[in-house]
């Protein structure tokens, strides 16, 4: 399979969500949003579960999609997915609607709606083997219900419910690990991506929509609102994520692991805890066992692509 | 399986030996529906089990979705039925009630969707013998329900469901309710009518809305205070429609198949002083008691309540003209309402204004808990003596509860 997404320029100009939706100024849903159908083009259907993307782009009787569009609920979006994907298959067997031209099925869904209450639908879809491109914007907590912790919330992050107090100091597990999870389904491909690196995420959409089979592409989104950064930095604090290694752009595609943006020399976590209000409270030893985490986790998938894909922290980077 | 060959019926039917599950099977294959999505659960299975044998047999040309959870599956008839296909979902009890927030969802996106409920009682305690409490519990979700009482019924009523579903000024999810066992396994005569006909009786037709890349719609909108109400109200007039369609339906399918039922049935009502009134299977025994119980002297007689939303009032207010008392029998209990029975709190309800028959609650079979035909003959007794005492009954009689 040839695909046509090298550089920047090759990722088409048509816009297909409108602007004049109501997400945060400075949000990078919109943006992950804009790339995703970019690549996906007008012969797509999308699902999208309860959440900011939901509620910001359709406000009755406004819609941003150019697309067809549908929300039905919180935790069921790859189910319904699914069954667009089945009813399609049945009609054009059928010749009841044109199968010339692949229909897209797209499911797009935050990480409440796919770590936590989506996820037994998320599972029986992959299992299943539909056609159906899943796209999580993970923004590491229950945004859109005003900054609850989701089982994406990582590390020493403050939520509302999981607060900075005198015996707590906001969220004390790791976060789950939702790509190894899409993998272990034995679907033909699954990635992570992320705003700051376009072309890398833009690519990943284009082999998530040709693959015969679920795919699954795993979104970082900085919020604004939630991590508490100004709304300009949302794409910086993207990228220093990726050199930091708190995120790691891979994908598995034909059975095989890579990392697709490689970091040789990493950048200490702190240059992107600190950015962010919500780890503002953390101490200097708390940051230390940050980093020691995302040491074990650099050291494992370097182990599991068989290369020093990320490479060691340099203090004077 | 049992060996009995299927016989040509008069009419170009064939007879088949078939249980309410297996006939709703034979309908929905008749009926060449797309998508079929199920998750397992007692008594519902042999329905899809059926289907799935169906599909991969090549008598059904669907998409058979073996689902994970009961949301699930009716997410996946919801997504199916949103671009186009003709699309269907069985299950009972727990299964039900855990769909219960797609069934709001299915009927509020006007999906023409279409379900068969083997009626089981809910945990706790966990049983999974038949009543009502399932069905009753998802009255409100905006789904036309029919309570059907034989296979054949179950069959002829899947065959409306769709027509009536898909009805351009209706645009409704049907449910399709049987007792779980009593119905849903016992194996009766049933002529079904094959392919041609049933596809002639209610042909494919998308008369929806659908999820169409070349004419993109944006369906599930959020909605504020100011929009959200007249889209409800909607709802309100789909069911008053539904209501006359039902009505249609019900003659047209008298017409061309030589068979009917009535959105309510009567049995020796015309004279009767007291009736009582049943949904479902007990509609075979209470007509049996009926005979008896004229025998015996008393005025009996007996309805059958077979389409319950949109509730049938004229039907049911003319059927009862003549009545001094009426019995109404549920299988579900509504816990510290008074009455406490929900259909009677419902025919008290909608008949007071026109109707001076006094209504006696009954509460029966809860949990699959037998009412045999002698339990009849002395509820007509009871309401033979509320009728001559001129009583007014207010609270529900719990029959057959051990003290």
């Amino acid at each position: 399979m040839s695909f046509k997404i090298r550089t920047i320029r090759d990722i088409p100009r048509e816009e297909l969500i409108a602007g004049g939706h109501n997400l945060c100024a400075g949000c990078t849903a919109g943006t992950i949003v804009r790339h995703l159908l970019k690549v996906a083009g007008r012969n797509t259907i999308v699902v999208t579960a309860t959440g900011c993307v939901e509620v910001s782009t359709t406000p009755y009787p406004y819609t941003s999609w150019h697309v067809p569009w549908i929300h039905v609920a919180f935790e069921n979006a790859a189910a319904v997915a699914a069954g667009i994907e089945s009813g399609i298959k049945a009609l054009a067997r059928k010749g009841l609607v044109d199968s010339k031209e692949r229909i897209n099925v797209i499911a797009l869904a935050g990480d409440g709606g796919t770590f936590d209450i989506g996820f037994q639908a998320l599972s029986g879809m992959l299992e299943r083997g539909h056609r159906v491109l899943y796209v999580v914007y993970d923004n590491e907590a229950y945004m859109n219900t005003g900054i609850q912790r989701s089982s994406a919330t990582p590390p020493g992050a403050w939520t509302t419910t999981t607060p900075v107090g005198s015996r707590l100091r906001g969220e004390h597990r790791p976060k789950k690990s939702l790509i190894d999870i899409a993998i272990a389904h034995r679907i033909p491909y699954a990635a992570s991506a992320n705003p700051a690196y376009p072309v890398d995420m833009a690519r990943k959409f284009e082999k998530g929509l040709s693959v015969e089979g679920p795919a699954l592409v795993h979104v970082l989104m900085p919020c604004t609102t939630g991590w508490k950064f100004e709304p300009r930095y949302g794409i910086r604090i993207a990228r220093l994520a990726v050199e930091t290694g708190m995120w790691i752009n891979w994908e598995y595609e034909n059975g095989a692991l890579r990392v697709t943006v490689k970091v040789p020399r990493r950048k200490p976590v702190e240059a992107y805890l600190r950015m962010q209000g919500r780890f503002s409270h953390l101490t200097k030893e708390e940051i230390e066992e940050i980093q020691r985490m995302v040491d074990l986790e650099v050291e494992r998938v370097n182990k599991l692509v068989g290369e020093t894909a990320i490479g060691p922290v340099v203090r004077d980077y | 399986m049992i060996g009995v060959a299927p016989k040509e019926t008069s009419r170009g039917g064939l007879l088949k030996a078939l249980s309410a599950n297996e006939a709703v099977a034979e309908a929905v294959k008749d009926l060449d529906v797309d998508v079929i999505a199920a998750y397992p659960i007692t008594p519902q299975t042999t329905v899809v089990e059926k289907l799935a044998e169906y599909v991969a047999n090549g008598l059904l040309d669907a998409e058979f979705v073996p689902v994970e959870s009961e949301h699930s599956a009716l997410s996946v008839v919801l997504g199916a039925s949103a671009v186009g296909a003709r699309s269907f979902t069985a299950t009972s009890s727990q299964g039900l009630i855990y769909m219960h927030e797609m069934l709001h969802i299915a009927s509020g996106l006007r999906l023409p969707i279409v379900m068969s409920v083997a009626m089981r009682a809910l945990s706790a305690p966990i049983s999974i013998w038949n009543d009502h409490s399932d069905v009753m519990n998802v009255r409100d979700s905006g789904w036309i329900i029919y309570f059907v009482s034989s296979a054949q019924e179950a069959y002829d009523t899947t065959l409306m469901a769709y027509r009536l579903a898909e009805d351009p000024s209706v645009l409704l999810p049907v449910m399709v309710a049987y007792d779980g066992f009593i119905a849903s396994h016992t194996i009766e005569p049933v002529s079904v009518e094959g392919r041609d006909a049933a596809l002639d009786f209610a042909p494919k037709r998308v008369t929806w809305e659908t999820l169409d890349p070349k004419n993109p719609v944006t369906m599930g909108a959020i909605t504020s205070p100011d929009y959200y109400y007249e889209i409800k109200y909607q709802q309100v007039d789909a069911m008053k429609k539904a209501l006359e369609r039902a009505r249609d339906v019900e003659r047209e399918f008298g017409n061309r198949f030589g068979r009917g039922y009535g959105l309510v049935e009567g049995y020796m009502v015309e004279d009767a002083e007291a009736a009582l009134l049943v949904t479902a299977s007990y509609w075979d025994n209470v007509r049996i008691a009926v005979d008896l119980a004229r025998k015996k002297g008393l005025k009996a007689g007996a309805l059958k309540l077979r389409l319950y939303r949109p509730f049938p009032r004229e039907e049911l207010l003319d059927s009862i003209k003549n009545l001094k008392v009426l019995g109404v029998i549920d299988r579900a209990i509504s816990y510290g309402a008074t009455p406490s029975g929900p259909l009677a709190v419902e025919i008290i309800a909608a008949i007071r204004e026109r109707s001076n028959v006094a209504v006696q609650s009954i509460v029966a079979g809860i949990g699959q808990r037998t009412v045999y035909i002698e339990d009849y003959l002395k509820l007509f007794e009871r309401l033979k003596e509320i009728g001559d005492r001129g009583e007014r009954p207010d609270t529900t009689l719990f029959y057959g509860v051990r003290a």
